[in-house]
């Protein structure tokens, strides 16, 4: 027999599994890695991200213009022709926090991620792509002129 | 901004589809200071994953570095025409919201 005990019972632990369910959604792939993201130094964040340091690679293509007029919004897009890209990750080296973004490549999606950034001031952009094979990387110096005359 | 935040499109094309999202949402990376030089406190998304079918096929970590209205496009294999994704956010402040688009 079904008590009122066990119903509520029943509609806590679901609900509670349901709730963590929702906050938790990136547990399968990535977490938010809260220490590559608040740190202010480029390979502090590479090194909580990753093991090891990435090699440079002509597989990696990262598309940024030469010439930022507005830091702001930066476009950037990183692909590689490499198989088994898992993840893609963008640091602005200049930046207060230079991890900008990760992204989580599943199987089945491509390894090409567009989006923009904002940078504080010139430096220099790196993306890195791991694979299974390896940790890959290709970077780019981006001018910012906020307000000039716009290169 | 709770609900509604995002503006996706996606296009089935040649077995493949090709997403473009764009959040409206400020980003606020909580180095900027109000008229009075007190700090805004940061509120950004941290989390943008993208279900097809109950299958994640992208998942975007963002930090503070993300523009304002933050834009992702990407491709994945598959996808038809009419079909819908799921896409859920999640704020620095623990917000979240899970927003649908169908694929043309």
């Amino acid at each position: 027999m079904i008590s009122r005990r066990s119903v509520l019972k029943a509609v806590f632990t679901g609900g509670a599994v349901a709730g963590l369910g929702v906050l938790m959604p990136s547990i399968a792939l990535a977490a938010w890695n809260k220490a590559a993201f608040e740190t202010d130094n480029q390979d502090t964040a590479m090194g909580a991200l990753f093991d090891g340091a990435p090699s440079a690679s002509a597989e990696v293509n990262l598309k940024a213009p030469d010439i930022a007029e507005n830091g702001a919004v930066v476009p950037v897009t990183i692909s590689s022709s490499m198989a088994g890209v898992k993840t893609i990750a963008v640091f602005v080296e200049g930046n207060p926090n230079p991890l900008a973004a990760q992204f989580a490549i599943p199987a089945g999606t491509k390894a090409e991620v567009s989006c923009r950034i904002r940078m504080g001031k010139t430096s220099a952009v790196t993306a890195v792509v791991e694979t299974a094979s390896g940790l890959f990387s290709a970077s780019k110096e981006v001018k910012v002129t906020i307000g000039g005359c716009g290169g | 901004m709770a609900k509604g935040i995002i503006r996706a499109k996606a296009k089935a094309k040649g077995g493949n589809t090709s997403v473009k999202i764009m959040a409206k949402h400020d980003m606020e990376t909580g180095n900027r200071k109000d008229k009075k030089g007190k700090k805004i406190p940061a509120k950004y998304i941290q989390t943008m994953s993208v279900a097809y079918n109950g299958k994640k096929v992208m998942e975007a970590n963002m930090g503070t570095a993300v523009s304002k209205n933050p834009y992702l496009a990407f491709t994945f294999e598959g996808g038809a025409k009419g079909d819908q994704l799921d896409i859920t956010w999640i704020e620095n402040t623990g917000n979240t919201g899970t927003e649908t688009a169908k694929v043309r």
